[in-house]
Parts: C-alpha cells; sequence; structure tokens
C-alpha cells in the first residue's frame, strides 16, 4: 500500500475525530448545566454541598481508589433522582435508622430490572444526612463489558468478590447486597413478595468485619415489569441468569417499568457476633432472623400500601 | 490506599549469623542484569557505599570505575567464577528477559535456565541475601481481580498471555528456594508498572503520541517511579528482611487521569478493533507490543502494597505526576 496515502487517511481521521471530541465536549458542558441544575431543585441545595458532606476516601487526584469519581456520580445521580422522585415518587421510612460509619444493607431484590438498587442508591444519598453513595457488587461479567464496567467504576460500584467487600467495609463505607440474587430478582408474578432463599455470605462477612445489618423491604418493585414465566431451560441454554416472559414488553411503551409507587423501609440496624466460620446451620439461623425481618416489613409495608401507583 | 502512611518503618535488629557482616557496612552485591536503565540506576545508587559487581551479557557502557562487570550470559558455568572470585554478600537479580520479540525457546531458557543456575549458586556459596524483582502482571489483568491484589493472590498472569509464563515461573521457582534455603533471606518484590527512562512496555505506551485507549474501558492504573523501585530494593537488601513485597507508588489512578497528566492526546478505539490491528501490526513486526497486553488497558491489576509499607518501610518518593513526566526523560 502507498504509505502516503494511508498516512494521510489516518490524518483525515485524526482530524475528524478531534471535531468530534470537541463538539462531545461542548455537548457534555451543557449535559453538566443540566445536571447541575436538575439536583440542586431536586436536592433543595447545591451537588457539591452535598457531595462535601459525603464520607468518602477521595486520594488527590479526586477519586477513591475503587474509581468513584463525585463528577461522574453527579450525572448518575441527576437521572437517578428523577426517577426517585418524578417517576416512582419513592416513600422513604426510616432512614435516620443508618448509622455512621460502615454498614451492611439487606434488601428484598425484585422487579426483574434493578432499579431497587438505583433507588436505594438515590435514597440513600437524597434522604439520608449525612448522604451517602451506596456501594454495591455487581457481576464480574459486568465488568467485561465496555462502558458498563467505566460507567459503574466511576460511580462507585465494585466487582463482588469478598476481598473489595471486605476493603470498603474498612473503608467505612455502606454496602448493599442482595442475599437472594438473581433468584429473587427473576420471581415471577404469583411469586411477588416472597422472599426466596437467602445466600449465607453476607452473614459471615457481617459476623467478621463486625458490621451492623440495616434490613430493607423494598414495596413497589414487583409490579414494574409482570413476569408470567421463566424459562429456565432457555435461559440455561443463553446462559443468562434468567429468561422472564414480560407481556407489557409488546405493549408501546410497555418497555418503560409502569410507574408505581416505590416505598422503601429502613429497619433498625441489628448486629450478630460469633465465629465466621461456623457451620451453614449455625449461620443458616442468624441469617433467618434477617430475612424474617425483612418479611415482616413487606407484609407490613403491603399493607399500609394503599394503592400500587399512588 | 486511603490510610496515611502513619507506621514508624520497623527497625530491624542486623543478625548476626557466623561472619556475616551487616550489610550496610558493605560487602559485594551482585547484580544480574545490570546493562539495564533499572540496573545501571540501582548500580550508581549502590555503588558509592558497598562494592557492585555486575553480570550481563550485554557490555557495560560508560561504567563506573569501581563497579566489577562480567560480560558473561547467566546459562554459562562462567558465572560461577563470579561467586569464586569474591564472597558475595547479596544478590539482585533483575536480569528477567522481557523482550517479547525474543523466541520463546530462547526467552524460556534465559528466564528459567538461568535463574536456576543462579540459585544453585547463590545457595552453593551461601549467600546470605537473594532480591529477585518479579512484577505486579505475574497477577495478570483480570475482570474478576480484586481491586486490590495481596501477595496471596494466585499468580494468573499466564493464563491469557502465554509470554509472561516465565516470569510466573522465575517468581515460582524463587518462591521454592525460599523455603528450601532458608539460611538465605530471599526476598520477591512485585513492583506494578515502572515508569521512567526505562524501555519497557508502560513506559513506551505512555510515549505513544495519541495514547491508545479501549474505547469504554478506563481502569485504575498504579504506577511507580523507576527510582522508587530502585529504593525499594535498598529497602530489601536490608538484613532480617525476607519475603513477597507488593511494591506500589503513589496513589492509584484512572488511565485518562494519567493522560492527562502527560498532556498528550488519547485515542480510544473499541476493543475488537484495537485487537485485531494490533496482532496485524505485530505480525509485522510493527509494534512492540504483544496483543495480550491490551487487557492491561480494560482490567484492573492493582496491588495492596501494605506489606510493603509496613515491614519493609517503603514510602514513594515520586509524586504521581513526577512518575508520569519521567517517561519523557532523557529521551533521544
Amino acid at each position: 500500500m502507498d504509505t502516503s496515502k494511508a498516512l494521510a487517511r489516518v490524518d483525515a481521521l485524526a482530524r475528524g475525530a478531534r471535531a468530534a471530541a470537541g463538539l462531545v465536549r461542548r455537548l457534555a458542558g451543557t449535559a453538566e448545566d443540566r445536571a447541575e441544575e436538575v439536583l440542586e431543585r431536586l436536592l433543595g441545595e447545591s451537588f457539591a454541598r452535598r457531595m462535601g458532606r459525603v464520607p468518602l476516601a477521595l486520594g488527590p487526584a479526586g477519586v477513591d481508589p475503587f474509581g468513584l469519581d463525585p463528577q461522574w456520580a453527579k450525572y448518575a445521580l441527576a437521572t437517578l433522582g428523577l426517577l426517585h422522585r418524578k417517576y416512582f415518587r419513592t416513600e422513604v421510612h426510616g432512614i435516620a435508622n443508618i448509622p455512621s460509619g460502615r454498614v451492611l444493607l439487606v434488601a428484598n431484590h425484585s422487579g426483574q430490572v434493578p432499579i431497587d438498587a438505583s433507588l436505594i442508591g438515590a435514597a440513600m444519598f437524597m434522604d439520608a444526612e449525612p448522604p451517602r453513595i451506596v456501594r454495591a457488587m455487581v457481576e464480574k461479567w459486568a465488568v467485561s463489558l465496555p462502558f458498563v464496567s467505566l460507567l459503574f467504576s466511576r460511580i462507585g460500584q465494585v466487582v463482588g468478590v469478598q476481598e473489595n467487600a471486605k476493603r470498603l467495609l474498612a473503608q467505612g463505607e455502606a454496602l448493599l447486597v442482595f442475599p437472594e440474587g438473581a433468584r429473587g430478582i427473576s420471581k415471577t408474578f404469583d411469586q411477588r413478595y416472597k422472599l426466596t432463599e437467602f445466600g449465607l455470605g453476607f452473614m459471615r462477612l457481617a459476623i467478621e468485619t463486625d458490621t451492623p445489618i440495616v434490613p430493607i423491604a423494598v414495596v413497589g418493585a414487583e409490579e414494574q415489569y409482570v413476569s408470567v414465566a421463566n424459562l429456565e431451560a432457555l435461559a440455561k441454554l443463553l446462559r443468562m441468569p434468567a429468561f422472564p416472559i414480560i407481556p407489557q414488553l409488546l405493549l408501546p411503551g410497555g418497555q418503560l417499568p409502569l410507574p408505581t409507587k416505590y416505598r422503601l423501609w429502613f429497619g433498625e440496624p441489628m448486629r450478630f457476633n460469633g465465629d465466621p466460620d461456623e457451620d451453614d446451620a449455625v449461620i443458616d439461623e442468624k441469617v433467618w432472623l434477617v430475612k424474617q425481618t425483612i418479611q415482616s416489613m413487606l407484609n407490613r409495608g403491603l399493607k399500609e400500601r394503599k394503592h400500587i401507583f399512588w | 490506599m486511603s490510610e496515611t502512611p502513619s507506621f514508624q518503618p520497623r527497625i530491624v535488629s542486623p543478625r548476626i549469623r557466623g561472619a556475616t557482616v551487616p550489610l550496610a557496612s558493605g560487602g559485594s552485591v551482585l547484580i544480574t542484569g545490570i546493562c539495564g536503565r533499572l540496573g545501571k540506576h540501582l548500580a550508581r545508587t549502590l555503588h558509592r557505599e558497598r562494592r557492585v559487581v555486575g553480570v550481563d551479557r550485554r557490555p557495560f557502557l560508560d561504567k563506573p570505575k569501581d563497579i566489577e562487570h562480567a560480560q558473561v550470559d547467566l546459562r554459562r558455568t562462567k558465572l560461577k567464577d563470579v561467586f569464586r572470585a569474591e564472597a558475595i554478600e547479596a544478590v539482585v537479580h533483575l536480569g528477567v528477559m522481557h523482550d517479547p520479540r525474543a523466541s520463546a525457546a530462547d526467552h524460556h531458557s534465559w528466564n528459567v535456565a538461568g535463574f536456576t543456575k543462579l540459585l544453585e549458586y547463590v545457595g552453593q556459596f551461601q549467600v546470605p541475601k537473594l532480591v529477585v524483582l518479579s512484577s505486579a502482571n505475574v497477577y495478570g489483568p483480570q475482570p474478576s481481580n480484586p481491586q486490590f491484589l495481596s501477595e496471596e493472590a494466585p499468580l494468573l498472569g499466564g493464563q491469557n498471555f502465554s509470554d509472561i509464563r516465565d516470569l510466573v515461573e522465575v517468581d515460582m521457582l524463587a518462591q521454592s528456594f525460599f523455603w528450601k534455603l532458608p539460611e538465605t533471606e530471599t526476598v520477591i518484590l512485585r513492583p506494578v508498572h515502572i515508569l521512567g527512562t526505562v524501555h519497557n512496555a508502560p513506559s513506551n505506551f505512555l510515549r505513544l503520541n495519541p495514547v491508545l485507549t479501549v474505547l469504554g474501558f478506563d481502569p485504575m492504573v498504579q504506577v511507580i517511579h523507576e527510582s522508587d523501585v530502585v529504593q525499594a530494593i535498598e529497602l530489601a537488601l536490608r538484613p532480617g528482611i525476607r519475603g513477597i513485597f507488593n511494591v506500589a507508588g503513589p496513589e492509584p489512578v484512572p488511565l485518562s487521569r494519567l493522560v492527562r497528566v502527560l498532556g498528550r492526546q488519547r485515542l480510544s478505539v473499541p476493543y475488537s478493533l484495537a485487537r485485531s490491528a494490533l496482532r496485524r501490526l505485530w505480525a509485522l513486526r510493527l509494534t512492540t507490543f504483544p496483543p495480550p497486553e491490551l487487557d492491561h488497558i480494560r482490567y484492573v491489576c492493582m496491588v495492596d502494597d501494605r506489606r510493603a509499607r509496613q515491614v519493609l518501610g517503603f514510602t514513594p518518593q515520586k509524586s504521581l505526576e513526577q512518575t508520569v513526566l519521567s517517561v519523557d526523560e532523557g529521551r533521544w
């Protein structure tokens, strides 16, 4: 190939890319102003002031060791804030129960898509005092996806391995876990608000690191997508965690979750002690206590709820 | 990383073993791979206080007069003469071949056979100290990596990048030597990406203009200045220090931040495109970056360096800016 021609082409490409980057930068500038505006309206104070009260371990470069960057968190929180306050109109109860310092937030998982996690994150930043940034653990495969891995890292989400959990707790962070995992989120509609089996890992972690557990009941997520069946064989074939059948997806606009009203119930902190390497049976008893607490909070929340949508 | 280094450097009492003199007072240090940039840097730092003997098959140009240099291939028995000639107090093994262009067989026999020979003589001549410069690359960048890898993490570097297997093997050989000959204090240092005037992959990577990144990925990275590595080696030479140490420089930052500190342009390319282009370029011998190294700019491979800070007493002296900008110093 003619080298000079190739070089000229590369040069033209580079120039094009630079022009595009300039445009993106300008657009990003307006997006930043918009995000500031939205947040200020939702929070009643500037984002910077609220962020300033979040206990974070930021290094001199302005990012924490896990890659959390408040600049990125701003966009994510502006989006989540709109979902939290305007779309799902979340009612938050008992958020004053969150102790300062390290804490494990344990919640029921539901709704096919993890909106419950985002709204807990939004509530912890927008409604808790002092505001907190929730750290959740993400699946390993999500980290191998472009953009997803970048976004998760910058907004403080970490790969779900034990070392990370321990380190975050040692750093005094609020860690969100769903002991039901994929079993919980892909429940069919007839199973709504019935907790599935809880994993035991979170309890061992809490005992080992002497971390209080705050149980959370999320009411309203089960109705956002109505799943009538879960094709497990197909999911296995496609190597997906679940394959739900959601009829509303076929309707125009049905791809959006239904605008149910979310209710988040934060329970009182629970403390456990003992040997973290105890037999499953012993740990299971403690897990059962947490599970029962969440189930009874769910039952109460459902009883007090007058309507799914308002 | 967040905890401030408020430790007191632990005072290690020199253990007197037989006729062994505490190292601070001198005794010869044998440096393999002394003719590399890092080797020269270390030799220049050490030779004022103690006698330095170098081994490298390359010639040592502009060598300080008081440094003894033997132009020997590590695999040759002639290496033994260096040990016979004088009492060696400590061996610093920097002579690990990283050249991705060298043939696999040559690479392997140099790294593994050469190092085995060296270990044999260290044992035979009862050298009291062995410092091996391994690398944090032995852990390998992986999506499932914890954010900070401890010294006990499995060495999976060769999983997707077979060329790195000999480096893992060198590290393993040193570990088994640690147990086989407890009379020798074996120290394995695993520094993160070394930056400076050295011609290694991370420094060369940051010398690119524009710097290539993978679209949609911006992993957190740790870097260390070459003079901080030299400092860590000096600390490891103190009597009483043994074991494996992860060594990291200033606080971790996203890769894009490094590029910004350098003031360079960044060119983000989708992974599939980057990989196929790099494969083509590699096949044409137009690049020195083997395609699997792309994982380093996609996934995290960071280390927990608490042990080095607490036990070794190591604190990086160079700031992030100094460390990153050093890749452009003395280039020509």
